[in-house]
């Protein structure tokens, strides 16, 4: 057999042998994960024992449905006697059997327990049990209430007979999820038709910061569509809420703009805060590009050769300076680093001057050339400073070298030196 | 006394008149070594215990500054390489110059066994160069964890650990060593009197047995030149030739050393956490790795016994014959081309190299 023919056999080998190693593995995990589902136990009751054999369970029926887990089942919600197993005795309006509840029923149904705080309070203490009346505040229970039924009411979100708590992340409003949900119905342009409302907000919040983060990073702390717009009371923001909503994470931006003389101008022209500059849905992670007066600049929109044109092109400078600075004793560090030298004060240095930087970039909301300019020429002198030690480290790296060259000079003399005593003692 | 310098004779003649000494210098000026094409195995312990010294100076610098406590012995020594002068010079001299000497003692002890040196009248010079190395192996695991990084915590984990599997004495072993059950700060104190204290004692002692010995017997000579008769061999005085050949050799391996420590510092790595999980590639030092290695590559199971207790089980008891060498020597047979020592000698060796070259390649 040639090298080749023994290459390939080994191949197939070891193909065959990973597929077969992966053929037990799923047999040894196919039982588990089939118990796991068969785990959650259904209640014990004549509704769900005939609607089991009759095969006519409620679409999308999960067996750990958070109300089926703590208990309650079909009757807690739909009523009728659950004891019973005479169909037309069970269901019957006697025994309190409600049937499916029609859409506009839907809130008021879900709100008999809901929006009760003593009957929650067994379950959840910490519930809240509002959701009923923000719900009426919010875009969907307006059109409700207004006859609309296209609208989203609470099983749109939550589903009827698979609901998990929001923490569950198969649940349909776990923070991964939640753009999904609001998407099925705010990306279709045809459903969304006559609404005036724009469905690419889920594409664009996809290629957002926020987006990015949510769904490639998997951090749930990036916002969802109901961080910005709420949950039950969902809305969008208004002119005056908007850096609120952004503030809500973003503190010290909101905090620095609502200072500033921007915010006075922006109301007086009805600008959005933070949304005239960073966009919306597809608010894009910021540069240093933004501010200026270059061709990526957001300013430059508003502000042509006047005093604000000024102001933009020294806060671009500013940054400009101190990032230069870092990123300058950053390459000495690497390098002091790369040799294996003492980079850790550098490193601390370096910290505290990156510090500086995002300080500055968060202070440009304050529009105010000196306040940057201010934390800027700290976090220079930090960089300065860190590349003054980072030279000394390169020259001490050298200096050992040229130190050893002359020890090594000394000890060759020295060898030399003995090697000839030795031949000139034993040539007597 | 040569010298013709009054002021030195009347010296030696002072010290002479108190300790006499003159005996002394008499057995130095005829103490000789042959030369032979295997002398060159002569220097090797010069250079071990060349590499000694440089280890203990080097040592007693870096006591000044270490701290063995769990919080600050990273610390203390990240301070000493990066704020002290010279202190990268001195670390850097004290852990080369250990796996040197190592090495050293390492090519000493094959030089020795494929030589035959152990032979009648120096088995007990044998036996305490064994126990001398083992114990340059203790310097070296209790050492590695000192500086209380990520990697060296580790490995102490692991390596205690493979103590703990040794039958009956292990569990009490580990737990002696760890100062409790897990490696902790307790454990990085009872290293460091291991390391500064408990072996350096010990191993002086064994020293200058082995000194003392070497010095009353003199060199080994091969089979081949014991029988030529006298005036047909080759003879080197000790004292000044032979000495004057041992520092040249020790002058260029301080260079080495030197060379080592500028071009290669040892790296400090990051501190231990000892909550974090293990790191990737974890690995005893070098001259443990032909354990290290065998024990992974053994089976979980051999017969009734657990993989890993039967390799320390063989481990020791090859360790233990190995010491006693000299006491069940097989001589080779007049005639015969098979000499089963240097097989086995060759077999040791083999195993020692493919086992460390497929640990660093695993």
């Amino acid at each position: 057999m040639g090298f080749y023919e023994a290459e390939k056999t080994h191949r197939v080998l070891s193909i065959v042998t990973a597929i077969a190693i992966l053929v037990v593995f799923q047999l040894l995990m196919w039982p588990s994960s089939v118990s796991a589902e068969q785990e959650a136990e259904l209640p014990d009751d004549q509704c769900v024992r005939c609607h089991q054999e009759m095969e006519i369970l409620p679409e999308g029926f999960v067996p750990h449905d958070v109300h089926l887990q703590d208990g309650l089942s079909c009757a807690g919600c739909h009523g009728g006697d659950p004891t019973s197993d005479d169909e037309d005795a069970a269901m019957s309006p006697e025994a309190g059997f409600v049937g499916v509840p029609s859409k506009s029923e839907t809130s008021a149904f879900c709100g008999k327990c809901h929006s009760d705080i003593e009957f929650m309070r067994g379950y959840l203490p910490r519930i809240p049990t509002d959701q009923i009346a923000q719900y009426a505040t919010s875009g969907h229970g307006k059109g409700l209430a207004a006859g609309d039924v296209k609208v989203a009411g609470c099983v749109d979100c939550h589903t009827s007979h698979g609901i998990l708590p929001a923490s569950d992340s198969r649940s349909s409003v776990h923070a991964l999820n939640v753009p999904h949900t609001c998407k099925r119905c705010h990306s279709d342009a045809e459903y969304m038709s006559g609404y005036g409302i724009r469905t690419d907000q889920f594409e664009k919040f996809a290629e957002s910061v926020h987006g990015v983060a949510l769904f490639e990073n998997q951090d749930t702390g990036s916002p969802a569509c109901n961080d910005c717009h709420g949950n039950h009371g969902a809305s969008p923001p208004q002119v005056e809420s908007i850096r609120q909503v952004c503030g809500h994470c973003h503190v010290n931006n909101m905090l620095y703009f609502n200072a500033s003389t921007m915010a006075v101008a922006f109301k007086a022209n009805g600008f959005h805060a933070c949304e005239e500059c960073h966009g919306n849905h597809g608010v894009k992670k910021t540069t240093d590009d933004m501010v200026g007066v270059g061709e990526e600049s957001t300013c430059v929109g508003c502000h042509d050769g006047d005093a604000g044109y000024r102001a933009a092109e020294v806060i671009r400078e500013h940054l400009r300076e101190l990032v230069s600075a870092y990123e300058e004793a950053e390459v000495w560090r690497t390098e002091v680093h790369r040799k294996g030298m003492d980079d850790v004060e550098i490193g601390f240095l370096l910290q505290e001057s990156h510090q500086n930087l995002i300080k500055a970039r968060t202070l440009v909301h304050t529009f105010d050339p000196e306040k940057v300019g201010e934390m800027t020429t700290g976090g220079v002198a930090k960089a300065r400073t860190a590349l003054e030690l980072a030279v000394e480290q390169v020259e001490e790296y050298d200096f050992r070298r040229r130190g050893f060259g002359l020890a090594t000079i000394f000890i060759t003399i020295l060898i030399v030196a003995l090697f000839l005593r030795i031949r000139q003692m034993e040539a007597k | 006394m040569d010298t013709k310098n009054p002021m030195v004779r009347r010296a030696y003649s002072w010290i002479d008149d108190r300790f006499h000494v003159t005996p002394l210098v008499e057995f130095m000026r005829h103490k000789y070594v042959p030369v032979h094409r295997h002398t060159v195995w002569y220097y090797m312990g010069g250079v071990s215990l060349f590499l000694f010294i440089s280890q203990v100076v080097s040592g007693i610098l870096l006591v000044l500054y270490y701290q063995a406590d769990e919080d600050s012995a990273y610390e203390s020594v990240r301070f000493l390489t990066t704020k002290v002068k010279f202190g990268w010079l001195i670390r850097g001299v004290h852990s080369w110059s250990a796996n040197l000497m190592v090495f050293f003692v390492f090519v000493h002890m094959f030089s020795t066994f494929f030589t035959r040196a152990y032979r009648k009248p120096r088995e007990l010079s044998w036996v305490t160069g064994f126990v001398l190395l083992a114990l340059a192996m203790g310097f070296g695991f209790t050492g590695y964890l000192l500086p209380w990084n990520e990697l060296a915590f580790f490995a102490t984990k692991v390596g205690t650990d493979i103590a703990g599997a040794v039958p009956f004495i292990g569990e009490p072993m580990k737990i002696v060593l760890r100062g409790g059950e897990d490696v902790t700060g307790a454990t990085l104190s009872r290293f460091y009197a291991i390391h500064i204290a408990i072996l350096p004692a010990i191993f002086t002692v064994l020293l200058s047995l082995h000194l003392l010995f070497i010095q009353r017997q003199g060199m080994h000579e091969p089979q081949y030149l014991k029988r030529l008769p006298a005036e047909k061999k080759q003879m080197m005085a000790f004292f000044p030739n032979f000495l004057l050949r041992d520092v040249l050799l020790w002058l260029i391996v301080l260079n080495v050393v030197l060379a080592l420590a500028v071009f290669f510092p040892w790296e400090l790595g990051e501190k231990a956490d000892p909550f974090a999980p293990a790191p990737a590639g974890i690995k005893p030092e070098w001259y443990f790795m032909f354990m290290f290695q065998s024990l992974k590559m053994l089976p979980a199971h051999v017969l009734f016994m657990e993989g890993e207790v039967l390799g320390i089980l063989f481990f020791g008891l090859a360790g233990l014959a190995w010491m006693l060498v000299p006491f069940w020597d097989i001589k080779k047979k007049s005639g015969s081309k098979l000499d089963v020592m240097t097989g086995f000698g060759v077999i040791a060796l083999l195993f020692i190299v493919v086992m460390t070259v497929l640990g660093y390649l695993l």
